[in-house]
């Protein structure tokens, strides 16, 4: 995908330059165009990276904003968080995708920089299990299951919850992200902060039990639990869906068991506490409704940007992306922001100085 | 120096040498390649030295855990941990594995090219055999993750069936539950270096003086005991040299091996278990990893490197060894 959008960018390059002295005088004036910022009249070119998470809607995003400003060149290149925050810190790239907040081991400067959420979406838990469906886990069996403490389906822990289901006492196999991952910081943070049995901790990377299996990105997750009878696995949404997973019904805080699904999503995070600077936790989320796994995932932007025309562009881009681009978000399985979350993110963009 | 030339003495007309100026350009060239040696060494001590450096703070946060200790938790809040064995072990099974396959088929394939391929057939094989080394690594783990290892499962649980009783087998075709496995590692790697141990056999076997092949005909050996007899012994080095160049292959071979691996991080003798190597774990990991755990994944790196140069030079030995050994016995 990045090479396609490569192939673009040369010829876009010489044109855009010669258009860069044009913006940069009419770029102030454009805000009269019905509702945007003028969008239309922008030119220029945005280089990004990070989050591989919310690639497949950052893509679609990117490409539908191209229509509305066709002179404006994006490229978003999914390499994983780390390495998006890392190439952000070092000034390659003028705003990163995140799923994780930056820390302390990260090399950007505190205060340079400001959280825009973007869209969230549901980690389901996928299981193959040939002639059970609807199965329902309650939060502290789930912890149980992802550590290695329960070990075949027919568990009593399992069984409660499904009385209804024949369990047989085929072993788990649990399968996990190989690669260092977004989603296996919220799942793994979700069991750290939701249960009192798990005791692997969270991070990109954990130590789950040795006997699982890792697989590459989410479709690797998917394919074992696809070939393994008996496995269970993370998997987003979108790849769950996409690969005819079966996924569990997971208990809430509130102790209802909730299908993953955009809205319980969307529900999940009109109950997320949002700090400050807008990084919020919508894990476990208070609400009947809401869906407890599920990741949010942002966009770092400079405070200032030396440049006026690239601060310029990224407003305009993300005012898109909160705005119309939220509507791109459900054919691609994220959910999009709740209103009041949508205007705090806009209100964000405003303390960009250029 | 005036001393008259006959016509033999007299250099035949041509523009191979360039009277006056050979000298210089002798120079230059020697230079030249010199400069060219001494860069190989130049950017492999770079590269050991970079990479060293900064892998150190892992390696001192470790020490010698870092390639004897079986855990591997980066995100461990107080003290993460950065042991490497586990990887170790399946880099070395799975690469041996795959050379324990594919030794004995391309010797075979070798000898079947050079002895007993009919003169039409040999072209063509050896251009679908170097097209096989053509083929990406990732395409072949692709396949491997979209048809042998489905296709695999019910050969290895039948295998596991079949010796589940035998003391040292039961363990070693333990029980699969599905097809990411050190075997399914080990067979795709045999795949991938089998062009390489295959042409360097062949061309080793073409140096065989057919002297030497007469010479054990004429004493009334059949095709085999010539083989055995004038083939072998004279390429043994040769041999030996190829199966190396195959194992560093394996040992650093890396998409494919990620895709059919499975990812765990354990210690089993069970072949048809998960396990992960050192390559994989690199590039699973590297895109999300900050501080001391990108610290953690070059010194990884650094073993590996290490690893590979200790294999290529042991083969070395064994390589001058049995030259002394050859020179000895046609002297």
């Amino acid at each position: 995908m990045t090479v396609n959008v490569r192939g673009k960018v040369l010829p876009l390059l010489a044109a855009s330059a010669l258009a860069l002295g044009v913006a940069a005088c009419g770029g102030g004036d454009s805000a009269d165009d019905a509702g945007n910022t003028g969008t239309s009249d922008l030119s220029g070119e945005l280089t990004a990276s990070g989050a591989s998470f919310p690639d497949a809607y950052y893509q679609v995003a990117i490409e539908a904003y191209a229509e509305v400003a066709p002179e404006v060149v994006i490229n978003y290149n999914s390499t994983g968080s780390g390495t998006g925050k890392k190439e952000f810190g070092e000034g390659l790239t003028d705003f990163a995708g995140t799923d994780s907040l930056v820390g302390d081991d990260d090399p950007v400067e505190p205060g340079s920089f400001l959280y825009v959420p973007t869209v969230a979406a549901p980690i389901t838990v996928s299981y193959n299990l040939p002639g059970v469906e609807g199965l329902q886990l309650g939060q502290e069996t789930l912890a149980q299951i992802f550590q290695g403490d329960i070990e075949t389906w027919n568990d009593p822990a399992i069984a409660e919850a499904n009385p209804d289901a024949e369990l047989p006492d085929t072993p788990i196999t649990i399968a996990h992200r190989s690669d260092g991952s977004g989603t296996t910081t919220n799942f793994t943070k979700f069991l750290d902060e939701a249960t009192e049995s798990w005791e692997l901790g969270s991070g990109d990377v954990v130590e789950w039990p040795s006997d699982s299996q890792g697989g590459e990105k989410n479709t690797g997750v998917a394919s074992i639990i696809q070939q393994t009878e008996g496995a269970i696995g993370y998997v987003d949404l979108a790849d769950a869906t996409g690969s005819e997973l079966v996924f569990a019904a997971v208990e809430n805080a509130d102790g209802e068991f909730v299908m993953p699904s955009i809205a319980g999503t969307t529900a999940g995070l009109e109950g997320a506490e949002v700090a400050e600077d807008l990084s919020y936790n919508p894990l476990n989320a208070a609400g009947a409704d809401a869906y407890p796994i599920t990741a949010p995932t942002y966009i770092l932007v400079r405070t200032s940007y030396e440049d006026p025309q690239t601060a310029e562009l990224v407003k305009a881009f993300l005012t898109w992306l909160l705005t119309d681009g939220q509507a791109l978000a459900e054919d691609e399985f994220f959910a999009p922001l709740p209103d009041s979350l949508a205007e705090q993110a806009l209100a964000q963009l405003d303390k960009i100085q250029s | 120096m005036e001393f008259p030339l006959t016509q033999l003495d007299r250099a035949p007309a041509s523009d191979v040498t360039t009277p006056g100026r050979g000298r210089t350009l002798d120079r230059v060239f020697g230079g030249a390649s010199y400069g060219a040696g001494l860069l190989v060494l130049g950017v492999l001590a770079l590269i050991l030295l970079s990479t060293t450096w900064e892998a150190l703070p892992a390696f001192q946060h470790s020490g010698f855990d870092f390639i004897f200790g079986q855990r591997w938790a980066p995100n461990n809040p107080d003290l993460p941990l950065f042991g490497t064995l586990t990887f170790l072990y399946g880099t070395a099974v799975s690469s041996l594995l795959a050379l324990l396959i594919a030794v004995p088929v391309s010797i075979g394939i070798a000898l079947f090219l050079t002895e007993l391929a009919p003169r039409w057939l040999r072209v063509p094989a050896v251009t679908v055999i170097d097209l096989l080394a053509a083929v990406p690594s990732v395409v072949f783990g692709l396949v491997g993750i979209l048809v042998i290892a489905p296709a695999a499962l019910p050969l290895y649980q039948w295998i596991h069936d079949l010796v589940v009783n035998v003391p040292v087998l039961g363990s070693v075709f333990g029980p699969a539950v599905n097809g990411n496995t050190f075997a399914t590692a080990g067979v795709i790697l045999a795949v991938m270096v089998i062009p390489i141990i295959t042409s360097i056999s062949r061309e080793v076997f073409d140096t065989v003086p057919v002297a030497d092949k007469q010479a054990a005909y004429a004493l009334g050996a059949t095709r085999w005991e010539m083989i055995k007899g004038a083939v072998f012994p004279h390429s043994f080095a040769g041999l030996v040299g190829a199966a190396m160049l195959g194992l560093g292959r394996a040992m650093g071979e890396t998409i494919a091996v990620t895709l059919v691996i499975g990812g765990s991080t354990q210690i089993a003798a069970n072949l048809f278990a998960s396990g992960n190597s050192m390559a994989a774990v690199i590039a699973q990991q590297w895109g999300e990893a900050s501080g001391l755990h990108t610290s953690a994944l070059i010194g990884i790196g650094v073993v590996l490197f290490a690893m590979t140069v200790l294999v290529n030079y042991s083969a070395r030995v064994i390589v001058r060894r049995a030259e002394i050994r050859m020179k000895g016995a046609t002297a």
